[in-house]
């Protein structure tokens, strides 16, 4: 353990504490010594939510992110309460009170930021710190103290209508003082609403009971012993007993500049967050200075915690911090205002769309900048900032109408009014969980979406309630959602994203799933990641993949689809729905002869046997001879067809013989999740083909128009249209290139609705139609590749992979 | 381990290339069943035949790493100490198994089990 390289923090708060979280998390325990200085004797906190301790709504002990101990777990040396004296960069050594010295190889300043004090007179004591009855606040024990001084007292002044401000004259609200905001401009928050939206939040604070006096600069703090009040420079006064300050911050920077160096505002940092004048030391966080901003917010800094920890622990050495997209909320008392990107227009071009409810106290602005949104002023109705911040975030196009994004027109996935939803109510009908199950389990502490799933088992069901649910943690958790980098994973087991592991699976040459799992997971043959690798490998190496059957789902062991009695349920293929008499009576025959407890006619135009024990599975399919509807499994499913030209009077387009040639080109193609496909003959669309994986619709003129990502599932949505094609051959060509490209770069279990919507239209329509990255002969050399390849899995009927792959129950011992 | 009366008896349930590398099989064994698992690395495990949750087939599960998943729920354990993981189902009933010299698996189960 000699070898590792020591990592010094200095600074353990909502940056430094994160940064140390995101180095562990990629494995940064085998690389570094890690040390942390936290002069903050109360450890690493959510700062964010030091308004709710003020106003009694958390508790202190609450809103603890990593508690001494933890540090001691994960082999971190942890100076708590310790204020670094001095950076030695020749000797690249640490010195702080107490005679501890700490050398490194890597300096991480997160010193965070200061409260800004103005020269007010009066401020100070005999002894040079604040009089009684005066704070600033920033940190527990300076919330702490006002909530001591607040017992006992009856008249507060706040001195800075800002952010802080604001969240401190309402917690001092709930602790039921008079309180008085004193603000320096014309209007609160300037720097962040203009003044329409500052006057009425005015109004709003004003109706709720805080006293706003504006354009007052306060000169001296009365009192002699005690604070008696404020008199400000116009030469008013204003009787007080407690005084918080609360007019902004700076960066903390003295250590680096004592330590020479480059300081401006912030310490100047390059894109790879490292000083400028020195590679070994870095800076995150309000104390960093990026590209001429700095930040008093905790989106930059956790984002530079995570690019920092990719650098530092190799996870990518690439990593570069770019500008973040800030927001920022006020939520107290009732009040609610979001800040999203820019305030205010301030460039050539940009749009400003504006909504106003004066009697409801709703104030919304959006700054739209080429076709996006840039910024949002969202007073008064909280229901929008998750589309808003959503959309913001993502760099999602906005509608045409802009009036769409202010009164959504279609149903939201994550529909904010979940915050209005009771307790009981269920979030996974699935499961029976509900909202209330699913806050507690983040109070008790899972604060990643994998995790609070896992304790809940919400969203562990047909996972349509996933959005709701990762809404909910975030609510829940108020800004201390904890990163979590497995997410990007493909699979659990292997840390790498499905890009970087096919990268690797094809280099290496791994061609199973032990392989995979020896090379690239750590030798552990974890089970949660078989089955999705089995899938990956299988796209991957086509006829070349190794099989191994015990990383596939029982379904795809013996091909057909498990019950909740553990028999199994038979379908076999129906090419586009399309039956003979002979086929009929066969499975008639086979129903009566293994007393096939259901019959059933299912939704993609076939017929499905249910009730089948594994061991007649193979005799079933023999006596069928008909091949396998791949019903069980990840694959092409079906195409479902309307009549068509045939004998419908509106027919306009051969759906049915264009169902079939699908069908029969894709039949058992395997895919990340199952795909079910349709074509319609005219634009009646009887067989739904707007809402299925893939669907093709005729249309006037001989052409048929091609949709993609639709759904009528757990989840609703038209299908985007992908292109219209001249014939079926051109359909046939368009489908198989789309799946193709499903099949590469789709999640596991990600199904295509999803995918479409996470790549785009716009994108999917320049890939696929006009070959913009020239990959389209590739796709389809590489699906025809498969496709050629096709063998019926129930053939394993006579060719079983193993003697006992269909068995029941093996006689052990009578 | 009340119960002073609780005996344990080994049973014979032969080869075990009757499981496929990585996976599980039922076995009776008297009135009972037991799921038997032959893992990749060789070890054998042993486990009550159905899913505390909703009984589904655990020997249909994938395993590894020690745990099964169970194929209707995607219920985990440990194959060892029978805990379910990240779920709030009761534990298994874990019967000690291995493979003895000849390659037959040896399974004890607690002699009410028959």
């Amino acid at each position: 353990m000699q070898n590792k390289r020591r990592l010094v923090v200095i600074g353990n708060g909502m940056a430094g504490g994160r940064l140390v979280e995101e180095v562990l998390a990629r494995g940064g325990g085998g690389l570094f010594e890690i040390v942390v200085f936290g002069d903050d004797p109360d450890g690493n906190y959510n700062r964010i939510l030091l308004s709710g301790v003020l106003a009694g709504t958390n508790q202190p002990q609450d809103i603890l992110i990593n508690a001494p101990t933890w540090y001691a777990e994960k082999g971190v040396k942890l100076h708590s309460g310790v204020r670094v004296g001095w950076i030695d960069r020749l000797a690249r050594k640490i010195y702080a009170p107490g005679e501890i010295v700490e050398p490194y190889d890597t300096l991480v300043i997160a010193t965070g930021s200061t409260p800004i004090v103005p020269s007010i007179k009066g401020l100070y004591g005999d002894l040079g710190s604040f009089r009684e009855g005066i704070h600033v606040f920033r940190t527990l024990g300076d919330c702490e103290g006002i909530i001591r001084c607040a017992a006992n007292g009856r008249r507060a002044a706040v001195i800075g209508g800002g952010l802080q401000g604001l969240e401190a004259a309402c917690g001092l609200m709930s602790r039921g003082l008079e309180v008085h905001v004193v603000h320096l401009t014309s209007h609160l928050m300037e720097t962040q609403v203009d003044p329409t939206a500052g006057a009425m939040l005015q109004r709003a604070l004003e109706q709720r009971g805080v006293q706003i006096h504006l354009e007052k600069a306060t000169a001296t703090v009365l009192g002699d012993d005690r604070v008696s009040g404020l008199a400000f420079e116009d030469g008013s006064t204003l009787g007080c007993d407690l005084v918080v300050i609360a007019a902004g911050t700076r960066p903390s920077v003295d250590l680096a500049k004592q330590a020479g160096l480059t300081v401006q505002r912030g310490i100047v940092v390059h894109d790879d967050l490292s000083c400028r004048n020195d590679p070994d030391i870095c800076a995150i966080g309000d104390c960093a200075e990026h590209r001429g901003r700095t930040f008093g917010l905790v989106g930059p800094a956790w984002e530079q915690a995570r690019v920092l920890a990719d650098r530092l622990t190799g996870a990518n050495p690439q990593a570069t911090y770019r500008e973040s997209k800030v927001s920022t909320r006020l939520k107290v008392m009732g009040v609610d205002l979001t800040l999203i990107g820019d305030s205010d227009s301030c460039r050539e071009g940009d749009e400003v769309v504006t909504y106003i409810e004066p009697s409801r106290g709703v104030y919304v602005k959006l700054i739209v900048r080429e076709g996006l949104l840039a910024g949002a002023t969202l007073l008064g109705d909280g229901l929008l900032s998750p589309r808003l911040l959503q959309i913001f975030r993502r760099g999602q196009p906005v509608p045409q109408s802009r009036a769409e994004l202010l009164f959504p027109v279609t149903e939201d996935a994550g529909s904010p009014n979940l915050a209005d939803l009771p307790a009981d109510a269920h979030v996974c009908n699935c499961n029976g969980v509900s909202k209330g199950a699913i806050m507690e389990a983040v109070k008790a502490g899972h604060r990643t979406l994998k995790g609070l799933c896992e304790a809940t088992r919400a969203g562990t069901g047909c996972g349509s309630c996933k959005p709701q649910v990762k809404a909910l943690l975030e609510l829940a958790s108020e800004g201390t959602l904890a990163d979590d980098p497995t997410v990007q994973y493909y699979v659990p087991g292997v840390p790498m994203t499905k890009r970087k592991l096919v990268m690797a699976v094809k280099e290496k040459e791994l061609r199973s799933v032990s392989a995979v799992l020896e090379a690239l997971g750590g030798g552990t043959d974890d089970p949660d990641s078989k089955a999705a690798l089995a899938s990956l490998l299988r796209t991957v190496w086509g006829e070349e993949y190794e099989d191994e059957r015990d990383a596939r789902h029982i379904n795809d062991r013996v091909h057909a689809n498990i019950q909740k009695d553990g028999t199994f349920s038979v379908v076999p293929r129906i090419y586009g729905g399309v039956a003979t008499p002979t086929q009929l009576r066969r499975i008639a025959d086979v129903a009566e002869r293994y007393q096939v407890p259901m019959v059933k006619i299912t939704g993609g135009q076939r017929i499905a046997l249910l009730g089948i024990p594994k061991e007649e599975l193979p005799a079933v399919w023999r006596d069928l001879g008909m091949p396998s509807g791949h019903a069980y499994t990840k694959a092409f499913r079906t195409c479902k067809t309307c009549v068509g030209a045939d004998f419908c009077r509106y027919g306009l387009g051969d759906s049915l013989t264009l169902g079939v040639k699908i069908e029969r080109r894709l039949q058992g193609i395997e895919s990340p999740h199952k795909m079910k496909l349709a074509c319609s003959g005219c634009p009646r669309n009887c067989a739904e083909a707007t809402t299925k994986d893939v669907g093709a619709v005729a249309v006037e003129g001989g052409k048929w128009e091609v949709f993609v990502g639709g759904s009528a599932g757990s989840r609703v949505r038209k299908g985007d249209i992908l292109c219209v094609a001249q014939s079926h051959d051109e359909v046939l060509n368009y489908v198989r290139r789309f799946i193709q490209y499903y099949r590469e770069n789709a999640k596991y279990q990600e199904r295509t609705y999803d995918f479409v919507e996470r790549i785009g239209i716009q994108e999917l329509r320049r890939l696929l139609v006009e070959d913009a990255e020239g990959i389209c002969d590739g796709l389809d050399a590489e699906i025809t590749a498969i496709a050629d390849v096709y063998a019926d899995p129930w053939q394993e009927a006579d060719a079983p992979v193993h003697p006992n792959q269909f068995a029941g129950v093996l006689a052990g011992v009578e | 381990m009340t119960a002073a009366s609780t005996t344990t008896r080994c049973y014979n349930l032969g080869p075990l290339r009757q499981v496929p590398p990585g996976e599980g099989r039922v076995f009776r064994v008297g009135r009972s069943s037991v799921a038997v698992f032959r893992a990749r690395d060789g070890k054998a495990y042993a486990t009550q035949a159905l899913c505390p949750h909703r009984a589904g087939p655990l020997a249909d599960g994938i395993i590894g790493a020690g745990k099964v998943v169970c194929p209707l729920h995607g219920e985990k354990f440990d194959l060892v100490t029978g805990q379910s993981l990240g779920n709030r189902c009761p534990p298994l009933e874990i019967y000690p198994a291995l493979v003895d010299d000849g390659g037959d698996i040896i399974v004890s189960l607690p002699n009410h089990q028959r």
